[in-house]
C-alpha cells in the first residue's frame, strides 16, 4: 500500500461497509472462465464502452494466463481494475450476454476482471505489466484527477509524454475515491489505483484551477495540450422552505464525508433520500447498511421512470429500503432549536405537487439526491471552450476536443454524468488522438 | 423389463455391467459393496506375486471444469498378499453365489500359470483373465503388454493356460499395438474363451512445470502410464468393432474403455461387447453410477421393443464399413434453428476458419471466399431470420456451399438447435468402390494433371 492509501483516517464509516462482490478464488475463477462461449463478434464486447475483448482476457484466465488477460484488459481500459468492482455489468456487457437471453446466468464478467487485474497488479501495480517509454518532450495538463484525467493522463504517460494532474481535493481519484459505494470499491483501493498510474511518471499538484487558483492561460503556455475532466458540482437543492441548515444534506456531499471523514461516522436514525436515480439507491443502500433505523426514498414519479437500475433498486429493498413513489418533499420541519424533525410530502400527478395531499413523516437526515450542477466556470478559463445548453463541455465525438484545439475534456463534464467507465473511454481515446497526431 | 442377463462364455452374469479389474476391485469388502450397488460382476485386481508400488500413482487431464477427461496411472498389479485375495474371493463368492467374479491373473513362466490358475480356481473364481495388457512396470519385467504386443506369446501363454484352467479364460489385450485382430486371432489361436479389450494406453499425462517433472511425480521424475477414461471411449471402441467384425473372432468380448453410463455401455454391446467393464467413472463417482447403467440400458431397450439385452448386441456392426462403400451421393447441410439460437456465432467463426466458410450473419449478401464453388453472391434467407432470443444475431447458412461436414453442430453449445438435415446431392448414389470397379477413379487436378 503506497502512502496515498495509507494516509486516509482510521475510522471511517465506509470502512464498516464490507465488500458484497469479494475476489473469487482462483478455482471460482477457473470455472467461471470456463463458461464462457468464446463468441465471436461478441455481444458483452460491443457492450463495453471501453471494447475490453472479454472472452480473450476470459479464456486468458481459463488457461492460467493471468498476466496475459490483465494485459487484454488494460490496454483497452488502463483503469480495468476499479471498472471490475464498480461497473454495473448487469446493464453492460453481463447485460448482453449470450447466456441472459439462453435464460441462463451471464457470465460474471466484472469479477473476472477483477480476478485478473487484482492477481496481476497486486502490491506492484501497473508497473508490474509495463515500462512507460523515455519521456519524449511533450507534457499534459489534467484538470482533476477523476477517472477521465487518470486515463488520458496514464495512456500518455505509458508513450513517453510528461503528465501533471491538478486536483483541488486531498483525496485523489475523483468519484472513485469520493463518490463509489464503498461496498463497491472502498476509497483505499481507488487511490492505490491512482497510485498505479503516477507509478508510470504522472505527477499530481494539488490547486484548484480557476479564479483564485492555477488559471487557465498559464496551463496554456506551459503544455502541449490540456485536458478537462473536471467532473460535475455542487449537488442540486430543491429550494422548498426549511431546506437550509443541519440535517439536510446533498448526496454526494454526504458520500464523500461517509467515505473519507471519521467524524461522519455517527449513529444514523430515520433517513428520508429524495431521488430516484443511482446515486438516490446507493445512499439509501448505505444508510441501511451502516444500520440506519429507517430510510425511506422518496421519489416524484413511478417506479418505471427511475432511472436508478432496477437490480440495484432490488438490492435497497432487500436491505429494508422503503420506496415512496408519487410524492416529494414541500418542506422540511425543525423544531424550535432548529433540528430537523421530518419532511412534508405531497403526492404528485406527472411530478408535480398536488394542492391538498400533503402528509407528512418524520425524520432525522434527510438526503437530497436530485442531480448536480455543471461545473460551468471552467469553460471561461479556456478561450473557445463552448458549453451546451445542459452546461456540458462541447467536444468532438472521435477526438473529445473542444472548440480550442489545444484543449481536450472527458467524463462527466461531457456527457453530463455516466459511468466511470464512459469517462475512462473519452480520457483514452483523447490520449490516443494525441499519440496519433504527434507521431505524424 | 428387458432381459440384462448375459452369459459369457458359460459365464452367466445377471447383467452385463462388471467393474475392470483396477482399484474399484481391490478387495473382497469393496466388490461385496459394489454387488450391493448393482454390478452384475467384477474382474478382480490382478493377483501375482506382489509387487511394491510407488506414490504418487495417478495424474488426469480435465476438461475445462469436467474433472478426469482422461486418467493415468502408474500402479502395478496387486500389492496384497495372494492368500489374502484368494480368501476374499472365496469370501464373495459364499456371499454372491449369483454374481460373477473373475480373477486377473499375471505371472511368468509356465509353471507359475499352473499354480496361480489352480489357486484362483479353488478360491471359487467364475473364470480367469489373463493380463496382457499393463503398459508400465510390469512390462518391463517380461509381463503385461510386453506379451500383449506379440501375437506369438500371446498364443504361447494363452495355449498353457488352457491346459490348466477348468474355468474360461478370457485374455485382456493391450491398445498399444499396431493391429488389434492380430492380437485377438493370436488369442483365439491359443483357445482363449472370451477377449477382453482395452486395457490403457500408453501416455505421459503431463508436466510439472514448476518444477521440470514429468506427473504423475514420484519424488524427481516419473514414468510413463497407462491412459483410461472418457477420453480414451473412441479408440476401443473402434478395437471392439474390428474384433467383433473379424470372422476368425468367434469367442465372446467384454468391452472396456471410457464406458461412464447405459449408453456408452449400449455402445459397446451394439458394436459386439456381450459384456462391458468400467473403472475410471467408478473411481471418479463410485459403485452407485451402476444404478443409472442397469435402468438406462432397460429403459432403452424396452423402448427399442428388446426383450433382452442379447437383441442389442452387435446391432451396429453391420454399419461400420470400409470407406470406399459410403454412399457418394448422400447429402446433407446444416440449418439453425432460430428460434433457440443464442446468437453466440460460434458456428459462423468454426466454419469460417476451420470448414468450408458459408455461415454468414447481417441481412445484405455476401461475397463468397474467392475458391467457392458456387458462382455469385451468397443470399440472405428472406425473410431475414430474426431469432426468438438472439434477435438479428442468428447467422444463416449459405447453403449451396454446405458440404454437411457437422463442425457447426458439434460448436453450437445449444443442443438441438443446429441440425443436420438431408437434401437431394448432386452426385448419384455409388460408392467410391463402385468407381474402382467401373475405373473411374481419376478425377480433375490431379498430380500428373
Ligand atoms: C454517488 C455516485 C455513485 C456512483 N457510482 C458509480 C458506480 O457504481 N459505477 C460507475 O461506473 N459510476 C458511478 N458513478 C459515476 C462515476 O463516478 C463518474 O461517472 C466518474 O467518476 C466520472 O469521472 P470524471 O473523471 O469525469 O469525474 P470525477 O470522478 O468527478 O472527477 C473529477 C475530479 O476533478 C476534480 N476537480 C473538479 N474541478 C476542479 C478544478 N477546477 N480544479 C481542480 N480539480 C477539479 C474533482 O475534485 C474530482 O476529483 C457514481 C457517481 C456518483 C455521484
Ligand atoms: C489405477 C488403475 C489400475 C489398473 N490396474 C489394472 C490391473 O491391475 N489389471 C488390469 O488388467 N487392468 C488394470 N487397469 C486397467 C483397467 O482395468 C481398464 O482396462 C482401463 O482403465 C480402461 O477402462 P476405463 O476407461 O473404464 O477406466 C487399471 C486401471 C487403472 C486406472
Ligand atoms: S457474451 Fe458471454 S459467453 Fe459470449 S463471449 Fe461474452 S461473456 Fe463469453
Ligand atoms: S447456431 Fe448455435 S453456435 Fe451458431 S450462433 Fe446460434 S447458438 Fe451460437
Ligand atoms: S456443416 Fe460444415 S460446411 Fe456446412 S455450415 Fe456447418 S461447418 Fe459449414
Amino acid at each position: 500500500m503506497g502512502t496515498l492509501a495509507s494516509s486516509l483516517a482510521e475510522g471511517r464509516a465506509e470502512e464498516r461497509l464490507p465488500d458484497k462482490k469479494p475476489l473469487l478464488t482462483r478455482a471460482e475463477a477457473h470455472a467461471e472462465a470456463e463458461r464462457c462461449l468464446y463468441c465471436t463478434d461478441a455481444p458483452c464486447i460491443q457492450a463495453c464502452p471501453t471494447t475490453i475483448d472479454i472472452p480473450t482476457f476470459i479464456k486468458k484466465i481459463a488457461s492460467g494466463n493471468v498476466r496475459g488477460s490483465a494485459r487484454t484488459i488494460l490496454e483497452q481500459n488502463l483503469l480495468g481494475y476499479s471498472c471490475s468492482r464498480v461497473c454495473p455489468v448487469e446493464e453492460l456487457c453481463a447485460g448482453s450476454c449470450v447466456y441472459e437471453g439462453w435464460g441462463r446466468e451471464p457470465i460474471q464478467i466484472g469479477r473476472l476482471q477483477r480476478f485478473a487485474t487484482e492477481q496481476a497488479l497486486g502490491e506492484q501495480g501497473l508497473r508490474a505489466l509495463y515500462t512507460p517509454k523515455p519521456r519524449n518532450g511533450r507534457k499534459v495538463a489534467c484538470i482533476g484527477a477523476g477517472p477521465a484525467s487518470l486515463a488520458f493522463a496514464g495512456t500518455l504517460a505509458l508513450e513517453g509524454v510528461e503528465a501533471v494532474l491538478f486536483e483541488k481535493r486531498a483525496v485523489p481519484g475523483g468519484l472513485n475515491a469520493t463518490g463509489i459505494a464503498p461496498y463497491k470499491l472502498p476509497a483505499k483501493e481507488a487511490v492505490r489505483e491512482v497510485e498505479w498510474v503516477l507509478e508510470l511518471g504522472v505527477r499530481i499538484e494539488h490547486a484548484h484551477v480557476g479564479e483564485g487558483g492555477k488559471r487557465g492561460a498559464e496551463l496554456l503556455a506551459d503544455y502541449d495540450a490540456v485536458f478537462v475532466g473536471v467532473g460535475l458540482g455542487e449537488d442540486s437543492r430543491l429550494g422548498v422552505p426549511g431546506e437550509d441548515g443541519p440535517g439536510v444534506v446533498g448526496a454526494v456531499d454526504w458520500i464523500e464525508q461517509m467515505k473519507l471523514d471519521p467524524k461522519a461516522n455517527g449513529p444514523l436514525g430515520r433517513v428520508v433520500v429524495v431521488g430516484g436515480g443511482n446515486t438516490a439507491i446507493d445512499v439509501a443502500r448505505e444508510c441501511a447498511q451502516l444500520g440506519a433505523t429507517e430510510v425511506a426514498m422518496v421519489y416524484r414519479r413511478g417506479r418505471d421512470a427511475m432511472s436508478g437500475y432496477a437490480h440495484e433498486l432490488e438490492g435497497a429493498r432487500k436491505e429494508g429500503v422503503r420506496l415512496v413513489e408519487q410524492a416529494t418533499p414541500v418542506a422540511f420541519l425543525r423544531d424550535p432549536a432548529g433540528k430537523l424533525v421530518g419532511v412534508r410530502l405531497a403526492r404528485t400527478e406527472g411530478g408535480k405537487p398536488v394542492a391538498g395531499s400533503e402528509y407528512e413523516i418524520p425524520c432525522d437526515l434527510a438526503v437530497l439526491a436530485i442531480g448536480q450542477a455543471k461545473l460551468r466556470a471552467i469553460a471561461a478559463e479556456f478561450p473557445g471552450v463552448e458549453l451546451d445548453a445542459r452546461g456540458c463541455v462541447v467536444v468532438d465525438e472521435a477526438t473529445r476536443r473542444t472548440k480550442n484545439p489545444k484543449v481536450f475534456a472527458g467524463g462527466d463534464c461531457v456527457n453530463g454524468g455516466t459511468e466511470v467507465v464512459n469517462a475512462v473511454a473519452e480520457g483514452r481515446d483523447a490520449a490516443r488522438f494525441l499519440i496519433a497526431e504527434w507521431s505524424k | 423389463m428387458a432381459d440384462l442377463s448375459i452369459d459369457f462364455a458359460g459365464i452367466k452374469s445377471p447383467n452385463p455391467f462388471w467393474l475392470a479389474s483396477a482399484p474399484p476391485t481391490n478387495t473382497g469388502e469393496q466388490i461385496m459393496r459394489a454387488f450391493d450397488a448393482g454390478w452384475g460382476g467384477a474382474v478382480w485386481k490382478t493377483l501375482g506375486d506382489p509387487i511394491m508400488n510407488v506414490s504418487s500413482r495417478f495424474g488426469a487431464v480435465d476438461l475445462g471444469t469436467y474433472k478426469m477427461m482422461g486418467l493415468n496411472n502408474i500402479e502395478l498389479i496387486s500389492d496384497r498378499p495372494l492368500e489374502v485375495n484368494l480368501k476374499e474371493i472365496y469370501e464373495v463368492k459364499k456371499r454372491y453365489p449369483k454374481h460373477v467374479v473373475i480373477a486377473s491373473l499375471m505371472t511368468e513362466t509356465k509353471d507359475d500359470w499352473r499354480v496361480l490358475i489352480k489357486r484362483a480356481e479353488d478360491a471359487g473364481a467364475d473364470g480367469l483373465e489373463l493380463n496382457f495388457g499393463c503398459p508400465h512396470g510390469m512390462c518391463e519385467r517380461g509381463m503385461g503388454s510386453s506379451v500383449g504386443q506379440e501375437p506369438k506369446l500371446i498364443t504361447e501363454i494363452t495355449s498353457w493356460t488352457k491346459e490348466f484352467a477348468r474355468t474360461p479364460v478370457l485374455v485382456k489385450l493391450t491398445p498399444n499395438t499396431g493391429d488389434i485382430s492380430e492380437a485377438g486371432l493370436a488369442a483365439v489361436a491359443g483357445r482363449a474363451d472370451g477377449l477382453s479389450l482395452i486395457n490403457t494406453i500408453k501416455s505421459i499425462i503431463g508436466i510439472d512445470l514448476d518444477r521440470m517433472v514429468v506427473l504423475p511425480r514420484v519424488g524427481d521424475g516419473s514414468t510413463n502410464g497407462g491412459y483410461c477414461g472418457p477420453a480414451v471411449k473412441p479408440i476401443a471402441m473402434h478395437m471392439v468393432a474390428a474384433l467383433a467384425r473379424e470372422a476368425g473372432i468367434t469367442v465372446p468380448i467384454s468391452g472396456i474403455g471410457g464406458i461412464s453410463n447405459w449408453r456408452d455401455a449400449a455402445e459397446f454391446i451394439a458394436l459386439g461387447s456381450t459384456s462391458v467393464q468400467v473403472c475410471t467413472a467408478v473411481m471418479h463417482h463410485g459403485y452407485r453410477i451402476v444404478e443409472d447403467m442397469i435402468e438406462g440400458l432397460s429403459e432403452f431397450l424396452d423402448q427399442r421393443g428388446m426383450k433382452s439385452v442379447n437383441e442389442l448386441r452387435g446391432a451396429a456392426i453391420q454399419s461400420y464399413k470400409e470407406w470406399g462403400e459410403l454412399d457418394l451421393g448422400y447429402k446433407i447441410v446444416a440449418r439453425i434453428d432460430d428460434q433457440t439460437c443464442i446468437g453466440c456465432q460460434v458456428c459462423v467463426t468454426a466454419c469460417n476458419d476451420g470448414a468450408h466458410q458459408c455461415i454468414f450473419t447481417g441481412d445484405e449478401e455476401k461475397q463468397r471466399p474467392p475458391h467457392a464453388h458456387a458462382h455469385g453472391p451468397a443470399k440472405p434467407p428472406r425473410p431475414f431470420p430474426v431469432g426468438l432470443i438472439a434477435g438479428a444475431r442468428v447467422p444463416w447458412i449459405d447453403e449451396p456451399e454446405c458440404v454437411g461436414c457437422n463442425l457447426c453442430q458439434l460448436v453450437c453449445p445449444v443442443p438441438g438447435c443446429i441440425s443436420m438435415v438431408e437434401v437431394a446431392g448432386e452426385n448419384p448414389h455409388e460408392t467410391w468402390n463402385d468407381r474402382t470397379r467401373d475405373g473411374r477413379t481419376k478425377l480433375p487436378g490431379g498430380i500428373h494433371d
